[in-house]
This record gives structure tokens, C-alpha cells and sequence, in this order.
């Protein structure tokens, strides 16, 4: 395969009162890592990505301008995970589309876990519950915010193959992550905040 | 109807004003607010009240269609004040008066609308002996209805934020986002009314038919009258809240559905700084 690699995110600009960007490019299989102090706007970022925050820009998925997408549609490619998850019904299945078949085991987790009310699990358990859960609608994009905060080391382990995995299948990922070493092993390319202007590294 | 059975003379309302006067007496020592509280809202009913009978008398000596549909929108303002200011959350203030009263207009005018021209057919259909009781009674009701429906919905959107928001981000809709502060807005909204329907006749009397019987009315009369006044009660609160609902649920998003809860700022919050 010699083909240039596909782009499925490009930000030619974006402007929220505290986060700037211009020209940046988000390729087919690229695992980018968004690493800038607590404070910087990373997350103001990625809500800006997904069409969360008001903000103004360009931006395109695929070669279409988000103008083209619908909020909804657009979030269906361009798919935001918050640190903290948050969920809306009584049992664990009920936040899935029907009938997927789940990599449950890949992440250490149980089948009964899904009759069980969000609630009653542990933060480790919720955190990679709602990886799978935006994984099982198919996104293109995924951001992830502090995807393995939650985790001790070996279900970290298990995040980030599944995540090489999965963006090994023509899938982008867009993640932040305190943890350096974590940053050398999972990133492909690396993005920093410098006054308020997120900018990629070489 | 003979309605000159009973006429309170000024002395037996005084008896009337004076009890409640001793009231605030004994409540004084335990809660000096409550006393004075109890006196001037006392004082409020009564003007309030008298003008309200004056107002009406001058309606009723001249039946036109005219002060009856000025009176019908004085009516419809002051229900709409009462919606928006029961709410914690206030949007900006035209999208907020906008929801009330679209949403009691259409609960309320064409219900009551209905009910004059096809059930009691009086000519002429405007008279306001029939018109503006109805129309009081039916805004009361569905004032309410509304009003706890926009502040439930209002408030649950703020306290569920963040579901709604996650829900949002995997590509779910607004709608789908918003389904279940929806329905606890309109289950809120009419619990009242079936509250009122199932307990009507065993716990309570209803008003108006308490005040037909105290005037000398038919029982037989009086209830059917009550039965359809229920009915239209039920019908204009439940259309009332949908439409409430409806408004206030699209309000909380914008064109690209975003959850736009800052649009809408607290008022316990402002009180307390």
C-alpha cells in the first residue's frame, strides 16, 4: 500500500475565547497525543472538535466542512469520551446500540457486568465500559480524555492494544494523557498547546 | 340558578376578616412574618377581589365582545407573569414569555372556545357570565400544569447535565438526549390533574360546583357542569404541558444541538450573592 495515507480530520481553523488552532491534520491511523498542563483548554479543544462548545472555524471530516453535518451526524464520526463518564439508564446494556458484540474480554470485563447498574461498578470498570460503548457506534475520530486514569496497569495495557488495534483499521485517535510514558507508548504523532494555540510537534 | 339566596351583607364579611385577624394574633408569637404575612395577603384578596367584582359587573351590564377579549388578555398576561416567574432558570425573557403563553393559548382558548360554542351555547356565545369563569378556571389549572412542567424540565437539564451531554457526544440527538427530562417534565405537569380527576367528589369539592351549590343550584346540575369543566381542565393542562414541553426542551439547544445551558441563568443564585 503506497497510497498516502487518507485524512479524516482537517482543522484549517478554529477559534473558542480560550483555545486557537490552524492547519492541522489528523490521518487514517494516526494516534495523536494532545499533551499541554492541566488548565491549558485540552478539553475545550476536543469539545471544540466535536461540535460541543460554541465556537467558530473550519473544519472538515473526510474532505466534507461540518457545515454539512448535521450536530448529531457529525458527532457520530467525530466522537468526544469524557474522563468521567456519565450514564443515563438502569442497566449497563442500555447505553449499547442492540445486537453488537462487545470486546468485553479484551478489556478484562465480565458479560454479567452488562445487567448491572452503572452505578454499582467501579470507576475502573465505567471507564472502559464507556470506551466500548463509543466504540460500538463506530466513530471514525475518537477523542479520549485521560482515557486510563482509572486503570491500574494492566487494564491500561489492555486500553492501548485495543486502541492500536483499532486505529490500525483506518480509524484516528486524538488522546490526552498525564502519564509520559504512556505518551511515548501509544502515540504516533504528538500536538502541544503554546499560549492558548494548539500546534503539532515534528 | 337562583342566586339571590344568599347575600353576605358587609358586617358578616367583617366577622369573616376578623377571624383571620385573630389568627395572625396567635400565630404572632411563634412567627412574627407569618402574622403579618397572613394580615396583608389577607388585605391583597379582598382589593384584589372587590375590583375584580367591579370589573366584572361593568363586563356584565355591557356584554360586548370587545371587553370580554380585554379582559381575556389581561387574564391570559397575568397567568403568563406567574409562569415565568415560578421558574429558577430564566432564558431570555421574550423565549420565556414566548413558551408560556403559546403554550396556554393553545391549552386554554380553544378549549374554552369549544366549550362555549358546541357544549353551553348561550347566545351570545361571548357572554361573559360564562366565558371569563371559564376561561379563569381553565388558566388557573393549566397555569400550573405549565408552570411545573417548564421547571422541571428546566431543572433537570441543569442537574443532568453531564448525561446529557455524554449522550450528545457518542451522536445520540437532542431528542434522544433530552427524552428522559422530557417525560418527567410532562409526568410533573399533570400529575395535578390526575391527582384532581381521581380525587373529585371523595376528598373534595370541587370550587365551582361548591359555589353553584352554596347559590342554590340543581346538585344534578352543578355536577355535570363540574364533570365537563374537569374535563376540559384535564385536556387543557395536558395539551398545555406538551406544548411547554416541547418549547422548552428545543430551547435548550441550538442549530447545531448543543446543550446550551448558558442561556439560562439562576435566580436562587442571584438572591443569595
Amino acid at each position: 500500500m503506497n497510497d498516502p495515507p487518507m485524512t479524516l480530520l482537517d482543522i484549517r481553523s478554529l477559534d473558542h475565547p480560550v483555545i486557537h488552532a490552524a492547519n492541522l491534520q489528523v490521518d487514517a491511523g494516526e494516534r495523536i497525543c494532545l499533551a499541554a498542563p492541566s488548565g491549558a483548554g485540552k478539553s475545550v479543544f476536543l469539545q471544540c472538535l466535536a461540535d460541543l462548545l460554541e465556537h467558530t472555524g473550519e473544519v472538515f471530516f473526510d474532505g466534507q466542512p461540518r457545515t454539512q453535518f448535521s450536530g448529531h451526524a457529525w458527532r457520530q464520526q467525530v466522537c468526544y469520551v469524557a474522563s468521567e463518564s456519565a450514564w443515563w439508564s438502569g442497566r449497563v446494556i442500555d447505553h449499547f446500540p442492540a445486537q453488537v458484540t462487545l470486546p468485553l474480554s479484551a478489556l478484562q470485563l465480565d458479560n454479567e457486568l452488562l445487567e448491572r447498574s452503572p452505578s454499582g461498578l467501579s470507576s475502573g470498570q465505567r471507564q472502559r465500559l464507556s470506551l466500548l460503548r463509543a466504540l460500538a457506534r463506530h466513530p471514525r475520530v475518537l477523542m479520549l480524555d485521560e482515557p486510563t486514569a482509572n486503570l491500574d496497569e494492566r487494564n491500561t495495557d489492555a486500553v492501548e492494544t485495543l486502541l492500536q488495534e483499532w486505529t490500525g483499521e483506518g480509524n484516528a485517535l486524538i488522546f490526552t494523557s498525564h502519564n509520559v510514558q504512556q505518551q511515548m507508548r501509544l502515540a504516533t504523532r504528538r500536538w502541544s498547546i503554546r499560549d492558548g494555540r494548539v500546534e503539532a510537534q515534528e | 340558578m337562583n342566586s339571590s339566596d344568599v347575600v353576605i351583607s358587609v358586617p358578616e364579611l367583617a366577622l369573616g376578616v376578623l377571624l383571620v385577624i385573630a389568627l395572625a394574633a396567635v400565630c404572632r408569637p411563634l412567627s412574627r412574618q407569618t402574622a403579618s404575612g397572613l394580615v396583608t395577603s389577607m388585605g391583597r384578596m379582598c382589593l384584589q377581589l372587590t375590583l375584580l367584582g367591579l370589573v366584572l359587573k361593568a363586563v356584565f351590564d355591557n356584554v360586548s365582545l370587545v371587553w370580554v377579549a380585554l379582559v381575556s388578555l389581561v387574564m391570559l398576561l397575568a397567568a403568563g407573569r406567574e409562569v415565568v416567574i415560578r421558574q429558577r432558570y430564566r432564558g431570555p425573557w421574550a423565549s420565556d414569555w414566548r413558551t408560556g403563553l403559546t403554550a396556554m393559548t393553545s391549552g386554554c382558548f380553544l378549549l374554552t372556545l369549544l366549550a362555549l360554542l358546541v357544549v353551553i351555547e348561550h347566545e351570545p356565545w361571548y357572554h361573559p357570565r360564562y366565558a371569563i369563569p371559564l376561561l379563569g378556571m381553565m388558566l388557573g389549572n393549566t397555569m400550573t400544569g405549565i408552570a411545573l412542567t417548564i421547571s422541571r424540565i428546566l431543572e433537570g437539564a441543569h442537574q443532568q447535565a453531564p448525561r446529557i451531554q455524554a449522550r450528545l457526544a457518542l451522536g445520540d440527538t437532542w431528542q434522544d438526549a433530552v427524552r428522559g427530562v422530557r417525560i418527567d417534565g410532562i409526568r410533573q405537569g399533570l400529575l395535578p390533574v390526575i391527582n384532581m380527576m381521581a380525587a373529585s367528589g371523595l376528598v373534595s369539592l370541587p370550587g365551582m360546583m361548591t359555589g353553584q351549590l352554596l347559590a342554590g343550584a340543581d346538585p344534578m346540575d352543578a355536577v355535570s357542569y363540574q364533570i365537563l369543566i374537569i374535563l376540559m381542565i384535564a385536556t387543557g393542562a395536558g395539551t398545555g404541558s406538551l406544548i411547554a414541553a416541547h418549547l422548552t426542551v428545543r430551547q435548550l439547544f441550538d442549530d447545531r444541538e448543543r446543550l446550551r445551558l448558558d442561556y439560562y441563568r439562576d435566580v436562587d443564585s442571584d438572591g443569595s450573592r
